[in-house]
């Protein structure tokens, strides 16, 4: 077996991958354990209802009985995602299809428009994957997708960035200026 | 050359923003691509993308229909055409139709090729760039300097008084917060426009999907949030798989920025919804512009294998030094210039091929594998043409052909330079002697060449021969070279001859694009060369080395001289660069070095085509380390020195600086000494250094070694 495709190796070569290009890379082992996770980072944030604090969840795998759970612990978080309502909301947050562990990458069909509004335009991210969506690298992954399933396949790899001034780094300009990685060990992996 | 550009380069150079920040990039340029490549084996890569590219410019024809089908199956719309005008007419075609108003674009050079925004903006279009840099430039009205860094030439400065003067006045010239400002003020733009225009940096056929890099996040807003996306994609953009996207998304960010991966990656294989429900119109526009024809070409075919990642500008030593803008054209850099004289006009190209040096780093790390110096010579060629070869370079080659008059000249020149240069004679020689530079000393000219030297030598008898192929320097200003070469190579066991028919090894008449008279010298080479029959034939120049090796059967094959080739061929065979030959003899136990020799401190300065045609940059390191003196290496020392034959004539303004830059480096070593293996480059650098006054002594490897054996 190739070591570099062993899963201890390759969360581990995500995980430096990913915060090299300063995302943040937070492990749990639940579902359950990422959805608290989640949720003490949007009261961190002071996600509320008023205007241009909310936080809008795009997950289709969220039945609406959980929705409204998580809806009571933190006013302000939506899961009917607008265009309007993601230009203003603070914090988006999205379930990733895949990772690659050699360039800290994630990846989404992400053929539903929800899934690219959250991601892009609010300031903060907070993108959950499966640890076991983890594969090694770019060939791997388009071994396994089929463009015809997916019409907008989606890659990230750290928040948005620029150099475009003096060649001075600067994180956010038109995407997140962060991006939080919740890796769940039991989280189902997509199709 | 004209005024204008001559101007121009001054212009650039006196601008210390440009040549700071370029400098400082290609700086940390150097260091982040090699960490990005760490673990990868980037010759297997551009082996892979090159083959991947070039299979797809053989059928650009069928890529596109295929192309076509698969995407127009999936409710996308294609528009194919040759004419660059044909792409504006169909966006405002389009945009009227759709009662487009504003437009917001990611960035695409497809787009500035054609001029798009002008076009859309008379016909009374919002037309707003959302990439930092490319935005900035739109509201300067400037041009972009660099492909990737359109905007590297302004200071921050620079910028805030851009955004104060057409956005909002009091803007502090401080980048986090310009960047917020620019996030702020294009946020609205993203959510109001109609239309989204891209560029693709790849495009599949086999599934009609397109592929987007960016970092900042602009193309993902440009084809999210407005209801129509158009995107311009060039026919070279076209590869067959799917598959295929791997080996260029592995190398493109990584040669373009030194990152892994650019933030942003999204492959588009069909309409979407819209935020309202409704299905996103997508609009993919094909577009030829010559490149089909380009295509056809057999020597400019693989310039098409270009994945636009600029790391050509990146490494260049002109570059770094005047930026984009004396290019003056939409694509700069090396790729830039040949694009230029496809996609606009051969003739546009005139001026901006003399900028390249031929030193061959772009070569290097080129992740299409294409060969730009070898291409930047072919325009060269065709120019010269087109043209005509001028009378005062004709007159001239006649001369260095001529040997003995050549010699005289020089002679007469070197002692009183005042009566030739007058003439505007020997300024335009194409060879070292020029005109009084200022910045660097001229060598004397011997008064006796090393084709009369050399019969005094008395050498032993052997059973193995080597003939000398001295070159214009050797032979002329530093004949003691090739007495040093004699005297190694008589220690082995080897006797050296001197063909007297021997002549200039064409270079300079290759480098000018006079390939005829090249030819005519390649020809003349051989015979003289191939007249006894020896077992080596050795240079110690490495242009000459290569000339011999390489460059002779090129010559006579661009001219149709084919009969000649086997003879080049059998010629090339023999051909070897000194210190490769004197390391095969020391392996040999040929070769002895003096024990107890004083260990010295010196740097090494690697020769471009030694080092990149060649690839014998170690044997000179390894003679000297083992001859017991201690190596202590330069930064960059396998940069051009600014030499580059009757380049440091052509254009002085340029020479001088890249010599300041290799000085330093020189010096920042503290070793007393620098050995080379190219005449011209002694010249260059030991007339800089003589010119500072500096102790520092500049010898070639030969010499050198010379003194280290027994």
């Amino acid at each position: 077996m190739n070591v570099a495709s062993e899963p201890f190796v390759m969360v581990e070569s995500f995980k430096t991958r990913a915060e090299a290009v300063s995302a943040q890379v937070q492990r749990v082992a639940t579902r359950e354990l990422a959805f608290e996770l989640i949720l003490r980072l949007l009261r961190e944030e002071d996600v509320d209802d008023k205007p241009g604090s909310q936080a809008v969840w795009a997950d289709r795998s969220i039945g609406e009985a959980e929705r409204q759970r998580l809806r009571r612990t933190v006013p302000g978080l939506t899961f009917d995602v607008t265009r309007e309502l993601a230009a203003e909301a603070k914090v988006g947050i999205s379930r990733m299809d895949w990772a690659l562990a050699n360039t800290g990458t994630l990846v989404q069909t992400a053929d539903a428009v929800d899934t690219r509004l959250v991601s892009t335009l609010p300031l903060l991210h907070i993108a959950m994957v499966s640890t076991a969506a983890l594969l090694p690298d770019i060939p791997a992954l388009l071994g396994r997708v089929d463009p015809r399933q997916s019409a907008y396949l989606s890659f990230i790899t750290g928040p948005s960035r620029t150099a475009d001034i003096e060649r001075v780094l600067t994180i956010g300009v038109h995407g997140p200026a962060r991006l939080i990685i919740v890796m769940v060990d039991d989280l189902e992996v997509a199709a | 050359m004209k005024k204008e550009f001559r101007q121009s380069i001054l212009d650039a150079l006196a601008n210390p923003n440009l040549s700071g920040a370029l400098g400082r990039f290609s700086d940390a340029y150097r260091v982040s691509r090699a960490k990005a490549y760490e673990g990868i084996d980037f010759e297997a890569v551009r082996t892979q993308i090159a083959g991947i590219k070039s299979s797809a410019a053989s059928h650009f024809d069928e890529l596109a229909e295929q192309f076509a089908n698969a995407a127009e199956a999936r409710g996308t719309r294609v528009f194919r055409t040759s004419d660059p005008r044909e792409v504006n007419d169909y966006i405002l075609r389009l945009a009227r139709e759709r009662g487009v108003k504003s437009i917001i674009k990611s960035k695409s050079m497809a787009s500035e090729e054609i001029h798009l925004n002008q076009h859309l903006e008379n016909a009374g279009i919002q037309v707003t760039e959302s990439d930092l840099g490319e935005w900035i430039i739109q509201l300067a009205h400037q041009r972009p300097s660099h492909m990737v860094m359109p905007a590297v030439h302004m200071t921050k400065e620079d910028v805030a008084a851009v955004f104060s003067k057409n956005i909002e006045e009091g803007q502090q010239p401080d980048i986090p917060e310009l960047v917020k400002f620019a996030r702020g003020k294009l946020r609205p733009m993203f959510l109001n426009a109609d239309m989204g225009i891209t560029g693709a940096n790849i495009a599949v056929a086999e599934t009609g999907s397109i592929v987007i890099v960016t970092n900042e996040g602009n193309a993902r807003l440009v084809t999210t949030l407005p209801r129509i996306h158009v995107a311009i994609v060039g026919l070279e953009k076209l590869i067959e798989h799917f598959q295929d996207i791997a080996p260029i998304l592995t190398a493109l960010p990584k040669s373009a920025t030194g990152q892994l991966l650019t933030s942003y990656v999204s492959i588009i294989s069909g309409p979407v919804p819209n935020t309202d429900g409704t299905p996103k119109e997508l609009h993919i526009i094909l577009m030829d512009n010559r490149r089909n024809e380009m295509a056809h070409d057999p020597r400019f075919k693989q310039a098409l294998q270009c994945v636009r990642c600029a790391s050509c500008l990146n490494v260049c030593p002109v570059f770094r030094l005047v930026g984009g803008h004396v290019f003056g054209k939409v694509y700069t850099g090396g790729i830039g210039t040949i694009l230029t004289a496809w996609f606009d006009a051969l003739k546009e190209s005139d001026d901006i091929q003399s900028l390249c040096i031929q030193c061959g780093n772009c070569t290097e790390v080129c992740p299409g594998k294409i060969d730009i110096p070898d291409l930047i010579l072919e325009l060269r060629r065709r120019l010269a043409i087109e043209k005509g070869q001028p009378m005062v370079q004709k007159a001239i080659f006649s001369v260095v052909n001529n040997r003995r008059m050549f010699h005289a000249m020089l002679r007469a020149a070197s002692i009183g330079q005042k009566p030739f240069a007058r003439q505007g004679f020997i300024r335009h020689l194409p060879m070292f002697l020029g005109s009084m530079t200022e910045f660097r000393s001229l060598p004397a000219i011997a008064d006796e060449p090393l084709r009369d030297s050399v019969k005094k030598i008395e050498q032993p008898k052997c059973r193995e021969k080597a003939a000398f192929f001295a070159g214009c320097l050797v032979d002329f200003a530093y004949p003691e070279i090739g007495e040093s070469v004699v005297e190694v190579l008589n220690k082995a066991g080897i006797e050296v001859i001197f063909p007297e028919g021997q002549t200039c090894c064409g270079a300079p008449a290759r480098y000018s694009g006079a390939y005829e008279v090249a030819a005519q010298n390649a020809a003349d080479n051989i015979r003289a060369m191939l007249a006894e029959d020896v077992d080596y034939v050795v240079s110690a120049c490495p242009t000459c080395t290569v000339a011999l090796k390489q460059d002779f059967l090129a010559n006579l094959e661009a001219v149709g001289r084919s009969e000649e080739l086997p003879a080049a061929r059998q010629l090339a065979d023999k051909v070897v660069d000194f210190s490769t030959l004197a390391r095969q003899l020391v392996e040999q136990g040929r070769l002895h070095f003096k024990p107890g020799v004083e260990p010295m401190k010196f740097t090494y300065h690697d020769s471009c085509h030694l080092k990149r045609t060649l690839r014998a940059e170690q044997a000179p390191r390894e003679l000297m380390q083992r001859a017991g003196h201690e190596l202590v290496e330069m930064q960059e020392s396998d940069m051009c020195c600014g030499m580059s034959g009757s380049y440091s004539l052509k254009l002085p303004e340029l020479s001088a600086p890249i010599l300041e830059r290799k000085l330093a480096n020189i010096e920042k070593t503290g070793t007393p000494l620098v050995l080379i293996d190219c005449p011209g480059c002694v010249m260059q650098i030991r007339g800089g250094l003589d010119k500072r006054s500096s102790e520092i002594k500049v010898e070639h490897s030969a010499q050198r070694l010379a003194r280290s054996l027994q």
